[in-house]
């Protein structure tokens, strides 16, 4: 089944998330996709131009651009890193027309992880199987959500998983304070969100939060370990591919 | 008004450490956010959406024709017995109503809600000129009493707790004391009476100008904003120059969407249609009427990519949803507009360098454009504003540093790989489980662990996995 998709992992799953990069895979290539890494690909330029730097994020974005330049499907398991391609790469290369055709070209052929699932492949059931009964809750990260227009193929995505059950995240809706480097900037500001992020999710019943993308995972699960409590957010992806068959095939990676 | 925008980190971190007012604008805001979203779904998201949109278009379309439009209302105001003043910035507003004033021997001024006169100091002006002036909107009110700027454009007073509301009437006015809300707003009720009496002139913003009628009009809640135009001998109005729409029918949309956004409100309780003063025979209304419409920036900002921010009717719909404005309150932002529209408007009309912080002060989490009843991109400008600061040099240097060494770095695949490297192990020398002392990532791991890089990247297990799988292929 299906035309060979072509994996932006995403720095920050790349450096620092691995499973939830090699989830993806699994999970691509149990429906049968074939994945291929474009090996020189390094990061979508995010981080300079939120922050107002796109003379330094152009070149990043055009190393993009040409990284992919062939792949006819590109899939990331991040709506941060696609809504940044399909978005804002127009409107960085505004001013030049072939790059602007290039990016308008990309930005069609790029996917969200469980957009691609969903609304590509057109597969809500992916058969899979969790093996114990778990409890889940989504946390809808901002990007994919407001400019994405994501969150249903994430909860039909559960839904469909076997032993998997989904109940409500109050507010799931509002940001967990990451916003990249605004982090950095205005840590108290950011802290003070995040706050009210775990607050919700102490008083959710789901024992796991699902997300799609791994910056509010990074953030939020920080957040909890400097509280001396247990991470509890992880990766639509690995949530997912927990629920492979061949569990014990590919090694998690080691940290 | 002076803006204060330069000290919005310290400010904001000030009112991190201020739990009533942290209770106070939580609560207020969480409030008036849930009404909104009830008031425009009503009819279904679909509805809300749809009404949405077209008021989006109509406030473009009136942009888009914006002079013609100014010069349509005013011909019409003028043809409707209003008296039409131009102001191109604070000092001019100011001078237009003292001069109003002395040619009606106006010595009590009464006051509805306006932040463009909160813009040009209009108060300051008068007072020193020896003119008594009166905030009568109730929020206005208190804060005048306690001396103190609005803190959200709807509702000044949002960052006050009832409790401390009522100690400023007990020791202000002579309140007898009470917990009780309605008594105490009647208590300001009364006081407000006799000052709308014997008021000489009444000073309004206005919500909208007809372009084709030459009607102002205000929306109003609590009934002064009809004292103020109508019983004093002279109304003066001050509008911004981007508040004009063509038709009555744009109009009517447009009060569809304001109230439901700013307050919940499927219509306000009190909507003013001023078409001119008191006309002969008539029985009320003031015997002259001032629009003077203010520029103070605006048409600066007309013709730039940041134009579409002139469409904003003002609802505070965006400050009550965004997650910055409900930790710092108002008063951080330092200047009249608060939230996101303030951090695109401080650094518009006032001074970018000196505003620098606010297009900082947002994750992107693109709530504000979500909740606009017009649909202003402000997301959007927060970049383009941050870009603005970026070529205007006005970053600090190790940020234009750190910047270009990404840049260097991420374009090409082997350093930056050699760099993630380095970082995983080097990330042996950052403490765990507390705060790192020093440096850019001090304040993040103040209250989160730092995240640590894997041992072996994606990029490796990928390498790993296919040499196993060549391996296999070749047996």
């Amino acid at each position: 089944m299906g035309q060979a998709v072509a994996l932006f992992v995403t720095c920050l799953v790349d450096a620092l998330f691995p499973a939830t990069g090699i989830a993806t895979v699994r999970l691509l290539e149990h429906l049968g996709v074939p994945v291929t890494f474009p090996a020189a690909q390094t990061c979508c330029g995010q981080p300079g131009y939120n922050s107002g730097y796109r003379r330094a994020a152009r070149p990043v974005a055009e190393h993009f651009l040409d990284t992919f330049r062939d792949a006819p499907v590109i899939v990331s398991p991040s709506g941060s890193c696609v809504a940044m391609i399909r978005h804002e790469y127009p409107r960085l290369f505004a001013d030049d027309p072939d790059r602007h055709a290039q990016a308008l070209a990309i930005a069609a052929r790029t996917w969200e992880l469980t957009e691609y699932l969903v609304d590509g492949l057109g597969v809500i059931d992916l058969g899979l199987r969790l093996p114990e009964p778990h409890t889940f809750a989504v946390h809808d990260a901002c990007h994919g959500l407001r400019l994405l227009g994501l969150g249903r193929q994430a909860r039909a995505l559960l839904d469909a998983l076997e032993n998997a059950r989904v109940v409500p995240l109050e507010d799931s809706d509002e940001c967990c304070g990451f916003g990249g480097l605004f982090s950095v900037k205005m840590p108290d500001l950011s802290a003070a969100m995040l706050h009210k992020k775990i607050e919700r999710i102490r008083a959710s019943q789901a024992a796991t939060i699902v997300t799609g993308d791994v910056s509010c995972m990074m953030h939020i699960n920080g957040g909890l370990a400097r509280r001396g409590l247990a991470p509890r957010v992880r990766h639509i992806a690995e949530v997912l591919a927990d629920g492979l068959p061949e569990r014990t095939t590919h090694a998690q990676p080691g940290r | 008004m002076r803006s204060q925008a330069a000290k919005f980190v310290a400010a904001a971190r000030r009112a991190l450490a201020d739990p009533p007012l942290q209770d106070a604008v939580k609560r207020a805001t969480d409030t008036a956010a849930r009404k909104r979203d009830l008031a425009m779904f009503a009819h279904g998201r679909d509805h809300g959406e749809a009404l949405r949109q077209q008021a989006a278009a109509a406030r473009r379309r009136a942009l888009s024709r914006l002079p013609e439009l100014l010069e349509q209302a005013e011909a019409h105001l003028t043809a409707n017995g209003a008296t039409v003043l131009w102001a191109a910035d604070a000092a001019e507003v100011c001078a237009h109503v003292l001069d109003i004033a002395a040619r009606h021997h106006v010595r009590r001024v009464t006051k509805s809600k306006s932040m463009v006169s909160e813009e040009v100091g209009l108060n300051d002006a008068l007072a020193e000129a020896g003119i008594e002036v009166l905030e009568t909107d109730l929020g206005e009110y208190i804060i005048q009493l306690a001396g103190e700027p609005p803190s959200h454009i709807v509702t000044p007073v949002i960052h006050k707790s009832k409790e401390a509301i009522r100690d400023l009437f007990v020791q202000r006015l002579g309140m007898p004391p009470t917990d009780d809300a309605p008594t105490m707003a009647r208590f300001a009720r009364g006081h407000l009476r006799a000052a709308f009496l014997s008021s000489d002139m009444g000073i309004s913003g206005g919500n909208f100008i007809i372009a084709e009628t030459g009607t102002l009009c205000l929306v109003t809640n609590e009934g002064n904003g009809r004292m103020v135009t109508a019983l004093p001998r002279v109304h003066v109005a001050l509008v911004g120059i981007e508040k004009v729409v063509a038709t009555l029918e744009e109009y009517v949309l447009l009060t569809q969407v304001l109230p439901r956004s700013a307050t919940g409100q499927a219509m306000a309780v009190y909507t003013h249609m001023i078409n001119g003063p008191r006309r002969a025979g008539e029985p009320d209304g003031p015997e002259a009427l001032y629009v003077v419409l203010v520029d103070n920036g605006r048409s600066a900002i007309y013709g730039t990519s940041y134009a579409e921010v002139l469409g904003c009717i003002r609802c505070g719909a965006c400050i009550n949803a965004c997650p910055i404005y409900e930790a710092t309150g108002g008063h951080a932002y330092g200047w009249v507009y608060p939230g996101p529209i303030g951090a695109v408007l401080t650094p518009l009309l006032t001074d970018l360098k000196d505003a620098s912080a606010l297009p900082h002060a947002s994750s992107l989490c693109g709530k504000c454009k979500e909740v606009c009843p017009v649909d202003i991109d402000l997301p959007r400008m927060l970049l383009d504003l941050r870009y603005d600061l970026v070529e205007a040099g006005h970053m600090p240097w190790l940020w234009d540093a750190g910047m270009r060494a990404w840049s260097t770095a991420t374009r090409s695949p082997r350093l930056f790989h050699s760099a993630a490297r380095a970082a995983q192990i080097g990330q042996g020398l950052l403490p765990q489980g507390r705060k790192v002392p020093l440096g850019p990532l001090g304040g993040w791991s103040a209250s989160r662990e730092l995240p640590r890089f894997a041992r072996q990247s994606f990029r490796a297990w990928w390498a790993a996995r296919n040499q196993e799988e060549d391996r296999h292929d070749q047996s």
